[in-house]
C-alpha cells in the first residue's frame, strides 16, 4: 500500500514530465530556450536562489546559534517567530511585502525616493526568497548545534583560542554539512518558488521574471510560447536540478547522522 | 580565559592581573553576545515581522465597513469554504497513507529504501508550477488518463478533483517526516510486549503505536493543513481559473490584485495570515511535547 501510494501520487507525475519534455529528444528545450525571455528567467532564477541560500546560510545558521546556547527573555517567541514562514502561505508573504514595501505605502515610497525599487525589482524577489526560506537554515542546524558538546569549545578557549578561531575551527568543522544541507533545502526550494514572488516581481520578460512564473504563462490558455511541451521541458530543467540537490541533501544528513 | 595564557610571562602574573583580565575577557564576551543577539533579532525583525506588521495596518486601514462587506461578497465566501473542503480531504489523506508510508520507512528494510526516502522528500523540492504541469500531462487534453476518464464523464481538470491531487502531492512529505524519527527513536520493544500480551495487531496499533507518535504526527498535519491551505502555483494551473467555482481563497487575492481590488486582496490574505498563525500556535506546541517525549 505504501509503494502504491508513492507509486501513484510522485513516481506516475515526474514520469509524465520527462516523457513530455524529452520524448522527442532535446527540441523541446531547445525550442521552450528560444522563446523570449526564457534564459534570462532561468539565468534570474539560479543568481536569486544562489543569493538567498549564501544569506540565509549565514543569517540562519547565527540564528540557530543564538536560539540553542543562548539564554534571554522571549527566547521561545523568537523561536516560533522563525517558523512563521512555514505556517504562512506563500502567496500570502508576497502580499505582506507589497503591502510593506508597495510604492503606495509610506516605507516603499521612503525607498523609491531615494532611488531603491523593492516591489517590481529583483530586490523584491530576494526579499520573498529569504523570507520563506529562513527556516529551512535554522531548523536544519539547530539539532547539530544541541547535539555539540561545549566542552569542546570550552577546551580550545581554555588553551588560547580566541573566539574567532575557537568558532572556525572548532565548531563550524561539526555544523558544516548541517549548514550545507539547508543552504542547499533554501536554494532548491528558491527555484521552484513561486507564490512569494508572483505578486511581488512585476513578472517583467527578461528583467524579473522568474523561471516558475514562466513555466506558468506557458500554460496559461492562450500563450504563444509553446504550450504544455515547452513548460515541460524548462519544467524538467528545474526538476533535475531540484532531485541532485534533494539526493545530495540526503547523502549529508544521513552522513552526518552517522558520524555523530 | 584565553586572554591569560597568551599572555606574556604567565608564571609571573599577580592574582590582581588575573582577576582582570578575566573581567575583560568577560565583557567581551558579553559585547560579542549582544551583537550577535542584536543583529539576529533586527535580521527577524525587517524580514518576517515588518511585513506582518505592513499587512496588519494595511487592511485596518480599509476600515470595518469594506472588512465586512468582503467578507460577504459570494466569490469570497466560495473561495474560503474551498480551501477548507481541500485542506480537509488533503489532510485525512496524506495523515492516512503518511502514517502507512513512516511505518514502513521507520521499520522494514527492503533494497531501494534510500531512494524511496528521497522520493518522499521530492514535493518539498519540485517547484508547485512544475507539480501543475504534471497533472496537465497526466489528466489534461492528451493526457495519459484523459481518455479513461473522458470516457467515464468524469470532470478531471478544470474541478475539484485535480486541485486536491495537486494539493494532496505536495502536502505528501509533512506527516512522514515527522513520524518516522519518532518511531525510529521509539524502536518496537513496547509493541512487542503487547503481541506477546495477546493483543493484537490492531489493537497495538492503536493503543500503542498511535498513542506514542501522536505529538509528532498532530506536528505533521498541522505542517500539511498549513500547506495545503496557502498552496496557489499548482493550484493556479490545475483549477482553469472559474471564478466563483475552482477559485480558492489564494487564486481570489491573486485576481484581487490583477483586477485592483488589493483591498479585498489584502482583507483575505489577512485573514489566511490569522488562521495560518494560529495553525503556527498548534505547530509549535506540537513541537514542543514530541520533543520533550524523545529527549
Amino acid at each position: 500500500m505504501a509503494f502504491l501510494y508513492l507509486g501513484l501520487f510522485i513516481v506516475l507525475p515526474v514520469a509524465a514530465i520527462l516523457q513530455r519534455g524529452f520524448g522527442d529528444g532535446l527540441g523541446n528545450l531547445r525550442a521552450a530556450l528560444d522563446t523570449f525571455g526564457a534564459v534570462n528567467a532561468l539565468k534570474l532564477t539560479i543568481t536569486m536562489a544562489a543569493i538567498t541560500a549564501v544569506v540565509n546560510g549565514i543569517f540562519g545558521t547565527l540564528l540557530a546559534y543564538v536560539l540553542v546556547r543562548m539564554r534571554f527573555p522571549g527566547r521561545d517567541l523568537l523561536s516560533t517567530v522563525v517558523d512563521l514562514p512555514f505556517a504562512v502561505p506563500t502567496l500570502v508573504a508576497g502580499v505582506m511585502l507589497v503591502a510593506l514595501y508597495g510604492p503606495n505605502s509610506a516605507v516603499g515610497g521612503w525607498f523609491e525616493g531615494h532611488g531603491i525599487h523593492i516591489i517590481f525589482a529583483p530586490l523584491g524577489i530576494l526579499l520573498a526568497l529569504l523570507f520563506v526560506t529562513l527556516p529551512l537554515v535554522v531548523r536544519s542546524v539547530m539539532p547539530v548545534l544541541l547535539e555539540l558538546d561545549p566542552a569542546e569549545e570550552e577546551a580550545a578557549r581554555v588553551l588560547g583560542a580566541g573566539r574567532w578561531i575557537t568558532f572556525w575551527r572548532v565548531m563550524f568543522p561539526a555544523l558544516r554539512p548541517a549548514v550545507a544541507a539547508g543552504a542547499l533545502l533554501a536554494f532548491a526550494r528558491s527555484l521552484g518558488e513561486f507564490g512569494a514572488i508572483v505578486v511581488v516581481a512585476g513578472n517583467i520578460a527578461n528583467k524579473t521574471l522568474t523561471a516558475p512564473v514562466f513555466i506558468s504563462q506557458l500554460l496559461q490558455p492562450g500563450s504563444t510560447g509553446g504550450g504544455p511541451d515547452a513548460a515541460a521541458a524548462v519544467s524538467a530543467v528545474l526538476f533535475g536540478l531540484a532531485f541532485v540537490l534533494v539526493l545530495i541533501t540526503e547523502r549529508l544528513v544521513s552522513h552526518a547522522a552517522r558520524r555523530s | 580565559m584565553s586572554a591569560i595564557a597568551r599572555e606574556p610571562g604567565g608564571p609571573s602574573m599577580s592574582e590582581e592581573d588575573i582577576t582582570r583580565l578575566r573581567d575583560r575577557d568577560a565583557r567581551r564576551g558579553r559585547v560579542v553576545r549582544g551583537v550577535m543577539l542584536g543583529v539576529s533579532l533586527l535580521y527577524v525583525g525587517v524580514l518576517l515581522l515588518a511585513p506582518l506588521a505592513g499587512i496588519v495596518l494595511y487592511a485596518l486601514r480599509a476600515g470595518i465597513g469594506t472588512i465586512s462587506s468582503t467578507f460577504q461578497l459570494s466569490d469570497v465566501q466560495h473561495a474560503f469554504t474551498l480551501t477548507f473542503e481541500i485542506m480537509l480531504v488533503t489532510v485525512v489523506v496524506t495523515t492516512f497513507f503518511g502514517v502507512v508510508v513512516a511505518l514502513v520507512l521507520a521499520r522494514d528494510e527492503f533494497p531501494g529504501k534510500s531512494l524511496v526516502s528521497a522520493l518522499v522528500n521530492l514535493p518539498l523540492a519540485i517547484s508547485p508550477v512544475v507539480v501543475g504541469l504534471m497533472a496537465v500531462l497526466l489528466f489534461g487534453r492528451g493526457g495519459w488518463f484523459e481518455p479513461f476518464f473522458a470516457a467515464r464523464g468524469i470532470r478531471i481538470m478544470f474541478a475539484l478533483p485535480s486541485m486536491i491531487i495537486v494539493t494532496i502531492f505536495i502536502s505528501i512529505p509533512f506527516v512522514i517526516r515527522e513520524v518516522v524519527p519518532v518511531l525510529e527513536e521509539l524502536g518496537m520493544e513496547e509493541e512487542q510486549a503487547a503481541w506477546t500480551l495477546g493483543a493484537s495487531r490492531l489493537q497495538t496499533f492503536f493503543r500503542i503505536t498511535l498513542r506514542n507518535i501522536r505529538w509528532g504526527l498532530l506536528y505533521g498535519i498541522a505542517l500539511s493543513a498549513a500547506r495545503a491551505i496557502g498552496e496557489v502555483g499548482a493550484v493556479l494551473i490545475v483549477s482553469g481559473l472559474l471564478q466563483g467555482q475552482t477559485e480558492t481563497a489564494t487564486l481570489y487575492i491573486l485576481r484581487a490584485f490583477d483586477q485592483y481590488q488589493d483591498q479585498q486582496g489584502y482583507i483575505v490574505a489577512l485573514t489566511l495570515a490569522a488562521f495560518s498563525i494560529v495553525l503556527l500556535i498548534g505547530i509549535e506546541t506540537f513541537k514542543r511535547r514530541r520533543t520533550s517525549r524523545t529527549a
